[in-house]
Formats: structure tokens, C-alpha cells, sequence
């Protein structure tokens, strides 16, 4: 065990905590819940996280460096009805526009945020709380109370959800699933290999200490928002092909649950330190207990929220608690190592002379 | 140093004052009626509760923590007195009973903050959804009303003049609030916590202590504030007082308290409520919606800390100002 913990880092613990946590509950349910494992519950599940794991990427950036995007649901909502409008309005305008008028304008709702936290230094939790009211008028405004629905849409956007990329009998993976995949990996990469991403770790670490350093603070955290922005903006496309009926109300909420998703995957709401594989890990988690909850007979499906909020509480606790006992054991057992060795190393230069 | 803070305090409340004076004259001239004493008392009484729990998260707030389940506890509390009621329980037992559950749901919030350490705006998200949740399961997707003839009148007629129960409240709790906030030893600790907990701490100050009461303190004023909305509205549902908490925070930071604690004060915040409560009633005169409103008032959160920054900036810039000047103003930029 010790041999173990000597060789995995405590940040790597949590990430794998989270997956046998996962396989826990749906273990659990498929003793609960008739035809549970079926490859339908798959396709439901991933369908439903495609949303909340795209804008919970960008919003992952955005923690790491110290901050926070509350702007997330409205960023949603509103590209989702502009987007869905302009479709409605033009329906000949070729997918591939759409996709880039939606990310486009995620990106720049997000650099509005970026641009007041960056450069005018407001705090965050300010800015962004400003701007999630902010563009919610925005909507409001742009739609005059009207609805997007979903009969004035193109055939290929209502198609795009019930497409399958690739079927193996019930297994239907949608398009909508591998593309919220390769944001993770990417992002997931970019996190771990770039020097930007390298750089949102020490921002977020100690913000002074990268002054000092000499990294650009402000225009990494500029990058952070604006990508954050894309990314919800990405998911506000993906809300429309899924839901199709665009309401002034869409998204609302949502902010939260997005948080939420990085909270429990184990990115600290502090800064330096998390994933991008842990949030998604911490989305799946929350979906897949949201989607069985409501399809467990035991439970009044009005438990839901009380039970997600416990479940909130004890990932967080539990990454404090036993990953700070599991730190403690690691940095012990390193010193151990180091001192053994340095004792080692003495001994030979004695018996050299 | 005293000079400084109070050349900021000058600053941040005459600033909120300029623009309190500029709504209600624009208003007032615009509107005939608008300064009427009766206007004035109604459009505080709409939002009154979120004023009462604008006063417990300035503790919050100031003491370096933030508190997103206040609205969630209010519906609770609200959703409690029904329930029980259905239960046969008479209504005052239930008011007793939601408060001691918002105590609990603050005392637990700041167990896990306090006691274990874990950051506040997690914990309280957490709260946020479970509280709600307990709501939900109360009642479902239901409705309760009915409740006795002497609770509906408290909530919704005048009790004493013109003024109805719950604005008498607030000004008790606003003086009271003041007083604890500002002139007490609990206040002061308060401060110290917020600024900074390691300093309190070598200094023999409790920071569990003051951070636990905190806490409670800001669950029993929420569920206190989610009674005194079930009075005046006559009936709950589950969704009852969602999503309070943004209103009630944006108060709170207009009114210059810094969301990192330790600095703010209860003038601030009140004339931040009368700036939010003034606004609000004359975009909705002026017949903008409450999304409008909002955003209204979010644009005014964002410029108050956005635009003192920027002065900051290019006075720096331009080598300006005096070094007096120059050391107040980074302060004002930590808002």
C-alpha cells in the first residue's frame, strides 16, 4: 500500500476515487433499477452531459487561475436563442457557420468577462455576476419574449441529436457525445503539455508569485475567460440541437450545476490544483445520479436536489479530509526515501576514503 | 491611516449617495407621486426580506466568506411553517420550528467551513441545491396556502401608521445589525476574520467561533426572512424565493463590502439597498421588466469597483496625484 502510494501522486488518488465512486453508484442502481445496464441508459446519460461537460471544460480554466465564470448559464441561453434565430431566419446557412457564429460569439461574450476581470481587476465573483445578469437582459431584449421553436429549425439541426456516429446494436454514441470527448481531450492536453496550460497551475497557485516570475498574469487569465466564453458558447449550440425549443428562461441555472461539476471533480475552488478529466469525471457523476434518481422507484424523484446536495458536500469533505491525510502519508514517505538515500550516499563516500 | 479610511469611506458611500439622489430626482420628477411616504413604503415592503438578509450576509461577507444557500434556507423555512401546518401543527410552533431549522442550516454550513475547512462558496453551492431539495420533498409540486386570518394580516396590512410588520423588523434589525457590525467587540472580530484569519488567529480571536456564529446568524435571519415572505405572500411552493441570493450578494457588494472580506459598512450596504430598491422601482415605473431591472443593476455592481480602477490606473499613468492620493486608491481597487 505504502509501495503504492509512494509511486501515485494524491492528486491522481482523487481523479480515480471519483471513477470507483461512479462504478459504485451504478452498481447500486442496477440492483435497484430494472433494465438499468442497458445501453440505453448510456446514450440518455452521455446525451444530457454533453452540455454541462463542455462549459464545465471552460469553466475549469477559469478556477484553476483563482477566479470564477457565474456568466456560464447566460452565455448559454443567449448564444442557444441568437444562433437559433439566425437558423430560423436563414435556413439554407450551412452547419459549419452556425458551429463557428456560436463559439464566435461565446468567445466574445466571454472576452467582455475576461477583459473586465484582467484588466480592470473586479474581482470575479463580481464581474461575473454582473454580466449573468447582464446578458440575460440581452436575451430578453433580443427576443422580445418570443420562443425559438422547434418546427422553424433546419432538418439537419433536429436530426444532428438522433444521429448516431456509431451504432453497435442499442449503443448509439451521438455526435454530440464525441464531440464534447475531443473538447475534454484536448483541453485535457493542452492542460497538461502546453505552456499556457502549464502556466493557469501557477497563476492559480500563487497569482503574485507568477507576477513576480514574470509570467503575463492578466492576458493568461484574459485567455482563460474568452475560451471559458467559447466553450459555453459551444454548449449553448449544443443546448439548441438538443432541445430545439429556445426559451428566454434557457440556461438558467446552470452556472451552478457547472460549478457544481467542477467542485465535486475535485478542482479547487482556490486554484492550482484539479482537471479537466476530474470535471468531467465530477459532471458524470452528477448526471448519472440526476438520470437514475428520477428512475428510482424508492425515492420521490423530489429528493433528487437533497440528495445531489449532500453528495456535493461529502466530495468536497472527502477531498479535504482523506486526500489531506493522504498527502501527509506521501510527503512522509518521499522524505523517508530521501533521507535513506542521503544515508546511503554518506555511507559510501565514508568507505571511498 | 484614519485619514485614509475615512477619505474611502467618504468616497464610497458619497458616491453611492450621488447616485441614490440622482434616481430619486429623476424619478421623482418623472413620476409624479414617486416621493409620496407610501410609495416609498411600498417599494421597500416588496423587498423587504431580501433587505433582512442583506444585513445577516454583510456579517457573511465581512468576515471573508460567502453564503449561496440564504435564499434556499428561506424557501425552506417558508415551506416548513406549511407543511407543519398541514400536519396539524399550529402556525406559531411552525415559525418557531423554521427558525431553529434555519439556525441548523447555518450552523451546519459553518461547521463544515469553520470546523473542517472546507471553502464556503462549495459548501453553501451544496447547501444551495440540498436545502432546496428539502424543500422539494416537503411539497413536491404543490402549493399551500390558507393559513389563519392573523398570520395573512401581519404579513399583508399595515400594522403601526402606514408601516407594515416587516419594515418595522428591518429597521429594528438594521439599528441592530449596525450597532453589532460597527460598534461591538463581535463586529471588530468580524473584521479581523475577514481581513486576515491567520493574524486573528495569533491574535487570540476565535476564529471558529465568529465564523460559526456568522453562519447561524445568517441562517436564522434567512428563515426569519423566509416567515416574514410566506406572511406576505399567503402561500408557498418549493421554487418559493429561488434564486434571492444574487439580488441579496449584489446588494451587499454595491454597497462596498469587498468580496474578500474585511472591509465594508452597514452605511454602504443600506444605501445600497435604497440605490437597488429605488432603481428597481423606477426602471419598473418607467415599465422595464425585472429581467431589465437586473441587468440594470448589474452593470451599476460591475461599474462602481470597474470605474475607480480605471481612474486609478490612468492617474498612476499619468504621474499624477500625490502620494496620499496614490495610497488610497489601490485600496478602493481591492473591492
Amino acid at each position: 500500500m505504502t509501495l503504492l502510494l509512494r509511486r501515485v501522486r494524491p492528486e491522481q488518488v482523487r481523479e480515480l476515487t471519483l471513477v470507483f465512486i461512479l462504478v459504485a453508484v451504478v452498481a447500486f442502481f442496477a440492483t435497484q433499477i430494472p433494465n438499468y445496464l442497458a445501453w440505453q441508459t448510456f446514450t440518455d446519460i452521455s446525451t444530457g452531459l454533453a452540455i454541462i461537460a463542455v462549459a464545465a471544460v471552460g469553466q475549469t480554466l477559469v478556477v484553476l487561475t483563482r477566479n470564477i465564470d457565474l456568466s456560464i448559464g447566460s452565455v448559454v441561453g443567449l448564444v442557444a436563442y441568437f444562433v437559433g434565430t439566425l437558423l430560423a431566419g436563414t435556413p439554407g446557412m450551412p452547419a459549419p457557420a452556425a458551429f463557428g457564429i456560436a463559439i464566435a460569439m461565446g468567445g466574445a461574450l466571454g472576452a467582455v468577462n475576461g477583459v473586465i476581470v484582467a484588466f480592470g481587476r473586479v474581482p470575479a465573483v463580481v464581474a461575473t455576476l454582473g454580466t449573468l445578469a447582464i446578458y440575460r437582459v440581452a436575451l430578453v431584449e433580443l427576443s422580445g419574449a418570443k420562443t425559438v421553436t422547434t418546427d422553424s429549425l433546419p432538418a439537419w439541426l433536429l436530426n444532428l441529436p438522433r444521429m448516431s456516429v456509431v451504432s453497435l446494436g442499442q449503443l448509439d454514441v451521438r455526435p454530440l457525445v464525441l464531440l464534447a470527448l475531443a473538447v475534454v481531450i484536448v483541453f485535457q492536453l493542452v492542460l497538461s503539455y502546453l505552456p499556457y496550460g502549464r502556466r493557469l497551475f501557477a497563476i492559480g497557485s500563487n497569482p503574485d508569485a507568477a507576477r513576480v516570475a514574470g509570467l503575463p498574469v492578466e492576458r493568461d487569465v484574459f485567455v482563460a475567460f474568452l475560451l471559458s466564453g467559447a466553450l459555453a458558447g459551444l454548449a449553448g449550440f449544443l443546448f439548441l440541437v438538443r432541445f430545439g425549443n429556445i426559451t428566454v428562461v434557457a440556461g438558467q441555472g446552470l452556472e451552478l450545476q457547472v460549478v457544481a461539476a467542477v467542485v465535486v471533480g475535485g478542482v479547487n475552488i482556490f486554484g492550482g490544483s484539479g482537471s479537466i478529466v476530474g470535471a468531467l469525471a465530477g459532471a458524470t457523476l452528477i448526471n448519472v445520479l440526476q438520470q437514475s434518481l428520477i428512475r428510482w422507484p424508492a425515492v420521490s424523484a423530489f429528493a433528487q436536489d437533497a440528495i445531489l446536495g449532500l453528495l456535493i458536500l461529502l466530495a468536497v469533505a472527502s477531498d479535504k479530509v482523506i486526500l489531506g491525510r493522504l498527502r501527509t502519508i506521501w510527503v512522509q514517505a518521499r522524505r523517508r526515501d530521501e533521507e535513506r538515500a542521503a544515508a546511503t550516499a554518506a555511507e559510501q563516500a565514508t568507505h571511498g576514503a | 491611516m484614519a485619514r485614509d479610511i475615512f477619505r474611502r469611506l467618504v468616497r464610497w458611500e458619497g458616491l453611492l449617495l450621488a447616485i441614490l439622489a440622482v434616481i430619486v430626482v429623476v424619478t421623482g420628477i418623472a413620476v409624479p407621486g414617486y416621493l409620496n411616504p407610501q410609495n416609498q413604503i411600498n417599494l421597500l415592503e416588496l423587498s423587504i426580506e431580501k433587505a433582512i438578509v442583506v444585513l445577516a450576509m454583510t456579517f457573511v461577507i465581512v468576515s471573508g466568506e460567502i453564503d449561496l444557500s440564504i435564499a434556499s434556507v428561506m424557501g425552506l423555512s417558508a415551506v416548513l411553517v406549511a407543511w407543519l401546518k398541514e400536519q396539524g401543527v399550529p402556525v406559531e410552533v411552525g415559525i418557531i420550528a423554521a427558525l431553529l431549522v434555519g439556525a441548523l442550516c447555518g450552523l451546519f454550513n459553518g461547521y463544515w467551513v469553520a470546523v473542517i475547512g472546507l471553502p464556503s462558496l462549495a459548501v453553501t453551492l451544496a447547501g444551495l441545491i440540498g436545502y432546496r431539495g428539502a424543500a422539494l420533498l416537503l411539497v413536491g409540486d404543490r402549493s399551500i396556502g390558507g393559513f389563519p386570518e392573523w398570520f395573512n394580516r401581519l404579513g399583508q396590512q399595515p400594522l403601526l401608521g402606514p408601516f407594515p410588520l416587516a419594515l418595522m423588523v428591518f429597521a429594528v434589525l438594521l439599528v441592530g445589525a449596525t450597532v453589532l457590525l460597527q460598534f461591538s467587540g463581535f463586529g471588530r472580530y468580524a473584521y479581523v476574520v475577514g481581513s486576515s484569519p491567520e493574524v486573528a488567529r495569533f491574535s487570540g480571536v476565535r476564529v471558529r467561533r465568529v465564523k460559526l456564529a456568522v453562519f447561524a446568524m445568517s441562517g436564522v435571519v434567512s428563515a426569519f426572512a423566509g416567515v416574514l415572505l410566506l406572511a406576505r405572500l399567503g402561500a408557498v411552493r418549493g421554487s418559493t424565493a429561488e434564486g434571492f441570493e444574487l439580488d441579496i450578494i449584489t446588494m451587499v457588494l454595491l454597497g462596498g463590502v469587498s468580496i474578500f472580506g474585511g472591509s465594508g459598512t452597514m452605511a454602504g450596504v443600506i444605501l445600497s439597498i435604497l440605490v437597488v430598491l429605488n432603481l428597481r422601482n423606477g426602471l419598473a415605473l418607467a415599465n422595464a421588466t425585472g429581467n431589465t431591472q437586473a441587468g440594470v443593476i448589474g452593470a451599476l455592481l460591475i461599474l462602481s469597483v470597474l470605474v475607480p480602477n480605471l481612474v486609478a490606473a490612468a492617474r498612476s499613468r499619468l504621474g499624477r496625484g500625490g502620494s496620499a492620493e496614490a495610497a488610497v486608491i489601490p485600496k478602493l481597487s481591492d473591492l
